[in-house]
């Protein structure tokens, strides 16, 4: 097995080899490894939620309500009678996605702006650089919270109003970097083959910082999950109709004191994912950021 | 010169404000939609109304000229009405203001009592039991939802234990008379004792469940921090020179690893007005965060408006705050 992973890791390109050479020092790193496991499991937990699923989410069965944790119901059921692990997993499904969608959003906007502002300077640079400085004196929740306020819950809604105040830290953190790469011989190098802006950018610099980006990438995603299931909390995220982890939190609190798991496990079950890709994160960084440049 | 320094600093503030302001301003008129038509939502109301309305919110005129009353509006302390409450926004925000900032000094403290301690110690043995317990209660604590977290410790210490109340800032049958809005300070000053315990045992779930999280980030950076500059060479001339190691730890070491620590608890004011939101709606705290909360549910914007400007130039001074400290933990930085 590991012959055959190392001779495609060979032959196989500069990118997917580095992946490769990632993948071994991670696992020399227990927690993140176990983490990465967890993620991959709760990936497949949402993929595979409609057939892993014993009941369907939405189905409400009022004489088997707020039934405790066993073996009919395993997680137990709401004050609807719903299976509270079949609604975990497709909340899962909610979590995952609005979580990747968001972050992706944050990284196309936020790392384009940022190259092309740390490389090419000048208007354009000071103007992106003075309006991310404002965005960032509004905290996350309250300006995702003032957008769906207007908005009002939804799907897309919600992606759009988290990356609204994200791409600002992916914009901060690769203006930095390439500024810092920009004064590296092999761009000079670049520069004196005759490559365009474009190629320099994409082609040099780029992979260059792709690490750091990658880390915060991960540790964002695990918050973007967390600030979703905020909202949702609030009753200003995802609408009631779909399945999501903080919206049950939150309906668990009025049968808090008859029923205590309605509450708590989906919150276990949000925490255990976001702790995993939190130590994902810190084990990237290890491996790819050893300088500790992104701060969590 | 240092009083020069923080001068040019606070005027540099001013276009910071300015943008923040341009930035609330246009975000209610660029989403989609009439903003009157959301506001008035349901309610089928009719077309003199709408009109009405938007004469009152001056949406009838030029933007120029709306975005001037917005801003001499809030130079003078004129935020407007709210629609639901029929009160000046002003008032509102100076009703919720004191108990919002009662919670957020406690929740300060709370974190302070814990980070500092356990950043310094875990700091002084890296590698040790104690160490990595610690540090992976801090990762836990950052990965909890702390909605989550506060419903955890009412049903532990209010359910279970019977310990604490679970809503609102004082029993309703203790009479205490207001005098600064802040309650522990009037309880204090009426020296009504009975009021001021009741008072800490509402402020101590809301203040756990946000400063626990806030602890969690901050040991962290406690402890990085205070790695770092237990290597300095200031701190080994320090140890040559026989200074006890208590004195060590304290004088040359903390103070000068806190410089980074300041740092990071002012980009997290954020973390903290954001997360008041929640704690406040869980615990029914009669402050700011449950005042925009129910305002988005009672369509209420001209009150959201108001709110998310007031947390922008909180976390705007709060920076300002720290490069203050700054000068006076390091006086060689340069603001």
């Amino acid at each position: 097995m590991g012959n055959i992973a190392h001779a495609v890791a060979l032959q196989a390109n500069l990118t997917t080899r580095s992946i490769f050479s990632v993948g071994q020092e991670l696992r020399k790193n227990i927690a993140a490894a176990i983490a990465a496991v967890v993620v991959g499991l709760y990936i497949l937990m949402a993929v595979f939620a409609p057939a892993l699923a014993p009941y369907p989410p939405n189905e409400t069965a009022l004489a088997e309500r707020l039934q405790p944790p066993g073996a009919e119901h395993w997680l137990g059921t709401d004050g609807l009678g719903r299976d509270i692990f079949s609604r975990c997993l497709y909340g899962a499904r909610v979590s995952i996605l609005v979580g990747f969608l968001a972050v992706t959003l944050c990284v196309v906007f936020g790392v384009s702006l940022g190259l092309m502002a740390g490389f090419y300077r000048g208007r354009l640079d000071s103007i992106f650089s003075r309006f991310s400085e404002l965005l960032m004196a509004f905290p996350y929740l309250i300006s995702a919270i003032a957008m769906m306020a207007f908005l009002g819950p939804g799907f897309f809604n919600l992606v759009w109003a988290l990356a609204l105040r994200g791409w600002v830290e992916f914009f901060r953190l690769s203006r930095g970097d390439t500024l810092a790469q920009q004064t590296r011989e092999y761009v000079d190098a670049a520069r004196s083959l005759g490559l365009s802006g474009w190629q320099i950018m994409l082609n040099e610099i780029l992979p260059n910082i792709v690490p750091s980006i990658i880390v915060l990438a991960t540790l964002r995603v695990g918050f973007m999950i967390v600030l979703e299931a905020s909202l949702s909390f609030l009753g200003v995220g995802i609408p009631p109709s779909i399945p999501a982890w903080g919206s049950m939190i939150s309906e668990g609190r009025g049968v808090l004191f008859i029923a205590w798991w309605v509450s708590t496990l989906p919150g276990i079950i949000l925490m255990v994912l976001v702790l995993a890709i939190n130590l994902l994160g810190e084990g990237l960084r290890e491996v790819l950021d050893p300088r500790l440049k992104v701060q969590t | 010169m240092r009083l020069v320094r923080i001068i040019e600093r606070m005027l540099g503030a001013i276009p910071v404000v300015l943008g923040v302001l341009i930035i609330v301003f246009f975000f209610m008129r660029l989403l989609p939609g009439d903003p009157v038509e959301i506001m008035l939502g349901d309610t089928s109301a009719s077309k003199r109304e709408m009109d009405s309305l938007r004469a009152e919110l001056h949406l009838d005129k030029p933007v120029y000229e709306q975005l001037w009353l917005f801003v001499s509006g809030v130079a003078r302390g004129d935020l407007g009405t709210s629609l639901d409450k029929r009160k000046p926004v002003a008032t509102l925000l100076a009703e919720t203001l004191p108990p919002t900032i009662e919670l957020t000094l406690a929740i300060f403290l709370v974190a302070i009592l814990i980070a500092l301690p356990v950043g310094v110690f875990t700091a002084l043995k890296p590698g040790s039991w104690f160490d990595r317990t610690t540090m992976t209660g801090a990762l836990l604590g950052i990965s909890m939802p702390n909605f989550w977290f506060g419903l955890i410790l009412i049903l532990f210490f209010s359910v279970h234990l019977g310990w604490f109340p679970t809503s609102g800032q004082i029993a309703a049958t203790l009479d205490l008379e207001k005098i600064t809005g802040f309650l522990t300070v009037d309880a204090l000053l009426t020296g009504n004792w009975a009021a001021f315990k009741d008072v800490l045992r509402h402020l101590f779930l809301p203040a756990t469940t946000l400063g626990v999280a806030f602890a969690a980030i901050m040991a962290r950076v406690i402890r990085s921090s205070m790695l770092e500059t237990m290597r300095m060479e200031y701190v080994v001339a320090a140890r040559a020179k026989g200074v006890s190691e208590p004195m060590v730890v304290v004088r040359h070491a903390l103070r000068n690893a806190m410089i980074p620590v300041v740092t990071v608890a002012g980009l997290e004011v954020g973390m903290l007005l954001g997360g008041n939101m929640i704690v406040e709606t869980i615990f029914s705290w009669p402050g700011l965060g449950r005042l925009v909360v129910s305002s988005i549910f009672s369509r209420d914007y001209v009150v959201v408006q108001c709110a998310v400007m007031l947390y922008a130039l909180t976390y705007v001074a709060a920076n300002l705050i720290v490069d203050i400290i700054y000068t006076f933990l390091n006086p060689k930085i340069e603001l």
